[in-house]
């Protein structure tokens, strides 16, 4: 006696396809199509509105021609230089502190991490009024008897940018320093018994082998600042709203002032096009490495 | 001998009170601008203008945080925060749940139901959660507009289900990908079927992957601005956008009081969750560097 | 209790063949171990039969019912896993339960099942806990209370013993035997340890690379394996498997051995076929005989030379190292016969001598 696959086991057999499918759906529209689109824009001649045509890279040389692209290309790098060098630095060295069988470990933790659960917008507002030259820091210590004391960068066309990298830090170092935590917690203790049975001291101990096997981690965080790094809009607008002037002008900022407020749609989809390769560049290898790693662990 | 082991252990508690040192200096400089942030906002407006910023209000008083609750003005309407805090929980509360309930279906069928072409379908939403938004921005507006949807809070529920289901998914599939296959097995041969196992046996393992793609989803799309500045204008706008609105206002005499008591408003909704359930928030931030 | 025929059966992932034509029956109240290392496709035949994963090509008849295209549930069979797969969020009535619920049992059935499973297997006063609160082998019970109480054809076994503890997977050995003996169901049991195979089944399938070598009661494969695979995986230490010679001697056939000194070691009455006799005559062979085939010879009595290398005692008896035939051979010996670096004459068990051929390494009889 032969049984055939009933209908509802074949009903069964495709049923978590069909659960899945709407999400991929979305995924593909939202995501890739979405992209494709935005495209296209960036290869026709849209300035208001949508124009399906097609003018080539015409909105790509128009965009590398805007001197206001230039600085924000280069606002993006000093900002991403500085931000990640001091994010990684200050994250690294607040994890280190915190493992040495720290008391209250848990409440320190939770004081470096909790700039990490408000909004951008709320950020950029503390620093706008805590770095306002007129009430401010600068009168703090100007009171304190430092008359010429001065920290007005967020006013200064050429510093101001470096505010936003203080802000940037404050909000995202106990990120960083989450993840090297958890590095330093998956490493065998045993490695820093051997150590110091060869005589080598904590310093020298962390320098030499507990760093360096933080590697993952650093890859992780990197990775994962570059990405803040370069979608950070809102921290900007709260702050400086782009200025003084244009000098805090950034990709994101571009994009948007392009996009919705001068008219410029081509050239704001070709400026969006660069921040999504640059992301992708930067990405897709890491996602493709950490993937592959998981598929040889198993 | 003795001397030897009294200078050891004096460089050690030398050592100790410097680490001590060193992490009590972090903690008040991270604890620096909230203090400020809450402090201003308790102060009338004449003693900030009289100089004092780091120090106590000498009188507190809450007519800041009742004029940035009802009266402050988001461009030319003068309500407060208060319409624009209620369009975010509107937002936020759908979004979170669809994102999480999405995302713990799709993680089930990635690791327990695995498809020829998973591994792809996994790494194309994966991509998602480190999409610049700016590339999808302009579809996206068309989109909405197309749908009706534009400058609604239903369409802000939409986009952040979209983009939030890379997240979920990666929080689920990970998760899920911890607790062995025999146990679907296992429950097939009992005769549960493919929802049966999800809703009996997976959602109640999946708990404390639950808590913490809410809280992640909901401290996302709470803090949210990008959306809500390119999707929503006025009256419908999420409490980010209007506190931006707030603090930019240039007539008159800048409210500083105002302002902080306003980012106060704005960010107490995650400050509060993160208080309570910090350890899954922690949970929620390494997850995108730490594999499953 | 069921029969269970495997009819060449075959499972393929894209190109990757992982069972090629495996064919096994079973009669009703068998307990079929399938044997073999990590990889032989054992599992997957396992899964198979639970219909967890789809046959390639061939069939599986349970009872004569071909169950190709029925799914898990609609099989009448249990299973129990390596890892026991007990549902972490419910307890152990609720575990045991849950598949009773599914198939629309009343309550007092299913309270009267689980009670009866319980007390099989001694864990009444488990019933109330979470899987998390259970040791291993409380967990094992549990395991194999839940597939109890489904009353199954067939009794499907996955490495149920792996992540116990030596002494426990002995206790817990002895006990499935015992359910076997108490319930007479048909059982197909998978393990990599030759020790289970042995003394739990009732008829073993030794697999290697998606292909049964050797299908026998366990006695059979341990006394006479098909082949030098075979030979070495069941049973320990393994059969030694000794390059020698077939010669036709004066009384009959005798197998020739090097000895490490140079010299010949000659015995006589091997048994074997006169079609073997005559094909093999003058040629090498390869010659399996288990450490317990070797005893210190009685004088007189014929005997390899054994220059004894190392001797381990393991307490019952001791185990002596030495070179034959060019590789290293072990002989399982009385206590305190044997010292290292002395030469000792060891008598060989001749009938239980089992050739194979040096090519195709299968047994020549």
């Amino acid at each position: 006696m032969t049984r055939k696959k009933s209908f509802s086991d074949r009903l069964a057999d495709w049923l978590p396809r069909l659960v899945m499918a709407p999400s991929l759906l979305v995924i593909l529209v939202g995501v890739y199509l979405f992209i494709a689109w935005t495209g296209w824009i960036s290869l026709s001649s849209s300035r208001m509105v949508p124009q399906y045509d097609f003018v080539g890279l015409e909105q790509y040389y128009r965009l590398w021609a805007t001197p206001r692209w230039h600085t924000a290309v280069a606002n993006l790098f000093i900002f991403s230089a500085l931000f990640l060098a001091v994010t990684i630095g200050v994250g690294l060295v607040m994890a280190i502190l915190l493992d040495q069988n720290i008391r209250a470990e848990g409440a320190l933790r939770a004081v470096y991490l909790y700039p990490m659960a408000l909004s951008f917008i709320v950020t950029g507002t503390a620093w706008k009024w805590i770095l306002n030259p007129d009430l401010g820091i600068q009168k703090v210590v100007n009171g304190l008897g430092w008359e010429s004391f001065v920290f007005n960068w967020i006013t200064q066309p050429k510093f101001a940018i470096y505010t936003i990298v203080i802000a940037a830090v404050w909000q995202s170092s106990g990120f960083a320093m989450a993840i090297f935590l958890a590095g330093l917690r998956g490493i065998d203790n045993s490695v820093i018994k051997a150590a110091q049975i060869e005589g080598a001291t904590l310093p020298r101990i962390y320098a030499s082998i507990i760093v360096p096997m933080l590697r993952p981690a650093f890859l992780s965080v990197t990775v994962l600042l570059s990405y803040i790094a370069i979608k950070n809009f809102d921290l900007v607008l709260a702050m400086t709203n782009g200025g003084p002037g244009n000098a805090t002008e950034v990709p994101s900022t571009f994009m948007f002032s392009a996009t919705f407020r001068r008219n410029q749609m081509g050239v704001g989809a070709a400026s969006a096009m660069m921040m999504l390769m640059t992301v992708a560049a930067i990405i897709i290898p890491y996602l493709y490495s950490e993937l592959k790693e998981s598929r040889d662990g198993q | 001998m003795a001397s030897e082991y009294g200078s050891a252990a004096r460089s050690r508690m030398i050592g100790r009170a410097f680490i001590y040192g060193s992490l009590v200096l972090l903690a008040a400089l991270y604890l620096m601008p909230l203090w400020v942030m809450i402090t201003t906002s308790l102060k009338s407006l004449d003693e900030i203008y009289g100089g004092s910023f780091i120090g106590l209000p000498q009188a507190v008083t809450f007519e800041a945080w009742g004029k940035a609750w009802s009266q402050a003005c988001i461009g030319t309407a003068c309500t407060g925060l208060k319409p624009y805090f209620i369009n975010s929980l509107m937002m936020v509360v759908p979004a979170v749940l669809l994102s999480t309930g999405i995302g713990a279906l799709n993680g089930y069928v990635l690791t327990k139901w695995r498809f020829r072409g998973a591994n792809l379908v996994f790494g194309l939403i994966l991509f998602g959660c480190f999409l610049p938004f700016q590339a999808v921005l302009l579809p996206m507006a068309q989109v909405l507009g197309k749908l009706g949807l534009s400058g609604t809070i239903p369409g802000l529920v939409l986009v952040h289900t979209v983009y939030g289901i890379c997240f979920t998914t990666l929080f689920f599939r990970n998760y899920f990908v911890t607790i062995p296959d025999e146990l679907t097995k296992a429950a097939q041969i009992d005769g549960a079927g493919f929802f049966r196992i999800f809703f009996s046996i997976m959602l109640p393992a999946a708990l404390p992957i639950m808590v913490v793609s809410c809280i992640w989803q909901f401290t996302q799309i709470w803090n949210d601005f990008l959306f809500g500045v390119s999707f929503t204008a006025g009256e419908s706008s999420p409490v980010t956008v209007a506190l931006n609105n707030v603090v930019n206002v240039t007539m008159g005499r800048k409210q500083y009081n105002v302002d902080m008591a306003a980012a106060m408003i704005a960010a107490l909704p995650t400050l509060v969750v993160y208080v309570v359930a910090g350890r899954y928030f922690v949970r929620g931030l390494t997850a995108g560097a730490v594999k499953g | 209790m069921a029969t269970l025929e495997i009819d060449r059966v075959r499972k393929a992932y894209g190109n990757m063949e992982v069972l090629k034509e495996v064919s096994i029956s079973i009669g009703s109240g068998d307990f079929l171990v399938l044997l073999g290392p990590s990889g032989c496709g054992k599992s997957t035949l396992l899964n198979m039969i639970a219909g967890l994963e789809g046959i390639t090509a061939g069939q599986i008849r349970i009872d004569g019912d071909v169950v190709n295209d029925l799914s898990p549930k609609d099989r009448d069979i249990a299973m129990v896993f390596q890892s026991y797969a007990l549902y972490p969020t419910m307890t152990v009535r609720q575990n045991i339960e849950f598949g009773m619920k599914i198939r629309g049992v009343p309550p007092a059935e299913r309270d009267k099942a689980t009670r009866e499973a319980a007390e099989l297997l001694q864990m009444a006063h488990l019933l109330d806990r979470r899987p998390s609160q259970l040791s291993g082998g409380q967990r094992q019970r549990v395991a194999m209370g839940r597939a109890l109480v489904r009353h199954p054809k067939l009794f499907l076994f996955d490495e149920p013993l792996s992540n116990l503890d030596a002494k426990l997977r002995v206790d817990m050995r002895t006990e499935i035997k015992r359910l076997h003996q108490r319930l007479g169901t048909t059982i197909v049991y998978v393990t990599h340890d030759q020790i289970e195979a042995m003394t739990l089944a009732t008829r073993v399938a030794v697999m290697k690379d998606g292909i049964v070598q050797h299908l026998d009661e366990p006695q059979v494969v341990y006394d006479r394996p098909a082949n030098v695979y075979v030979a070495r995986f069941v049973g320990s230490p393994a059969m030694n498997i000794i390059p020698g010679r077939l010669i036709e001697g004066a009384a009959g056939p005798e197998l020739e051995m090097d000895q490490p000194d140079g010299g010949k070691s000659r015995i006589s009455g091997v048994a074997v076929s006169e079609d073997a006799r005559r094909q093999y005559a003058g040629k090498p062979v390869l010659v399996g005989i288990r450490p317990e085939g070797f005893s210190v010879a009685e004088p007189g009595q014929q005997a390899v030379q054994a220059a004894i290398e190392v001797v381990e005692p393991t307490g019952p008896d001791t185990l002596a190292m030495f070179t034959l035939g060019g590789v290293e051979v072990i002989a399982r010996l009385a206590p305190r016969t044997a010292h290292a670096g002395q030469t000792a004459r060891l008598a060989v068990e001749m009938a239980k001598v089992v050739l194979f051929d040096p090519q195709t390494e299968i047994r020549i009889d």
